[in-house]
């Protein structure tokens, strides 16, 4: 082995390494695309009527799902407070809301992933791709 | 050239009227030992009812006024919210106009005390009284629905245990009817405040 042919191994191996990680990353992106195309859908038939179609609120009744740093903080809540519903104050944009949200326990942990899905990354809000195995971990610790 | 400017201003809705809906019936009286008829047209009932003040509200406050009126609860998990968030922006529309009122009537008369209709038009932003929230009894408030042509009912198998339409309805100052508006849909709801003008344009002299 001379020089030379290190210097081909190396680059067809990055190059395969590179295209298998493209496409796992990809093969991500279209799992993301398709949990927050029906998260939208979800959302629509769940959560639209309180929360409205641009996640605006209504008054001091249903907070907006606008407070990017309140969902990112909470990311690993969503799950729980969609399932078991949530009541008492909330400071949501610097506004204090003091009613009660409805459990949803009739959601699938699915259709739940594809709410969290949606809501997290609308409305300003960017938390990025969230599995189906971090609902069930977010879930289970809420139980705890 | 004429004609075109013919067309146009035949378009133009100028002396619109909006119709009187509901039933009528002719009633001839005598006059002056003349036979005259005269048509009744359907008009809202008097009726009394509480508001989030739990002061007695009743006709007479909607005396000088038009009005929408609506059947809701306020623990309402379905279209509830999406008519009050419409209805929301009528009342920011005709805001201080002391010739638009709302009256919503809630069909929950267990829950909905004043004091939760109170607590429910503050977080809606209502601090004033021109949007009323009616409580009354099971008779009263179911009693009155179908005189504004809306269908209400306690149904276990509806969504908050209540059964009911979304209607929007327009009333004038004699108590006539002269719209109904999906309450849900926000183009008719742009249809009832285009609607709300021509109606207070009758009353301009």
């Amino acid at each position: 082995m001379n020089m030379r042919n290190n210097w081909v191994y190396s680059i067809v191996s990055f190059l395969s390494l590179s295209i298998f990680v493209l496409s796992c990353q990809s093969n991500e992106e279209l799992e993301y695309a398709r949990y927050y195309v029906n998260g939208k859908t979800a959302y629509e038939t769940h959560c639209q009527n309180c929360h409205g179609a641009k996640g605006e609120g209504l008054g001091l009744l249903y907070p907006p799902l606008t407070d990017t740093s309140y969902i990112a903080k909470n990311k690993n809540k969503l799950a729980s407070i969609i399932k078991y519903g949530i009541s008492g104050e909330l400071i949501i944009n610097g506004q204090t809301y003091n009613g009660e949200m409805p459990a949803e326990t009739h959601l699938s942990p699915i259709e739940i992933t594809y709410i969290i899905n949606y809501i997290g990354n609308s409305f300003g809000n960017n938390i990025g791709y969230y599995t189906q195995e971090q609902l069930q971990h977010d879930l289970n610790s809420a139980q705890n | 050239m004429l004609i075109s400017f013919l067309a146009l201003s035949a378009c133009q809705p100028s002396n619109e009227k909006l119709p009187i809906l509901g039933s009528r019936e002719p009633v001839t009286k005598v006059v002056n030992g003349e036979n005259v008829t005269d048509t009744i047209y359907h008009s809202i009932p008097d009726f009394n009812f509480l508001n989030q003040d739990s002061l007695p509200i009743t006709e007479k406050t909607f005396e000088n006024s038009i009005y929408v009126a609506d059947f809701f609860f306020t623990s309402c998990p379905s279209i509830c919210p999406i008519m009050h968030r419409n209805l929301l922006n009528v009342y920011k529309k005709y805001k201080d106009n002391p010739e638009v009122m709302f009256l919503s009537h809630s069909i929950d008369t267990k829950y909905d005390t004043p004091s939760v209709l109170k607590s429910y038009a503050e977080k809606l932003g209502i601090s004033s009284n021109q949007w009323q929230f009616a409580s009354g009894t099971k008779e009263t408030i179911y009693g009155i629905s179908p005189a504004y042509m809306v269908f209400t009912e306690e149904n276990d198998q509806a969504a908050g245990g209540f059964e009911h339409q979304g209607w929007f309805i327009l009333v004038d100052k004699d108590k006539h009817i002269r719209g109904a508006y999906n309450g849900t849909d926000e183009k008719e709801v742009d249809k009832l405040m285009k609607d709300m003008d021509i109606l207070l344009s009758e009353y301009e002299k």
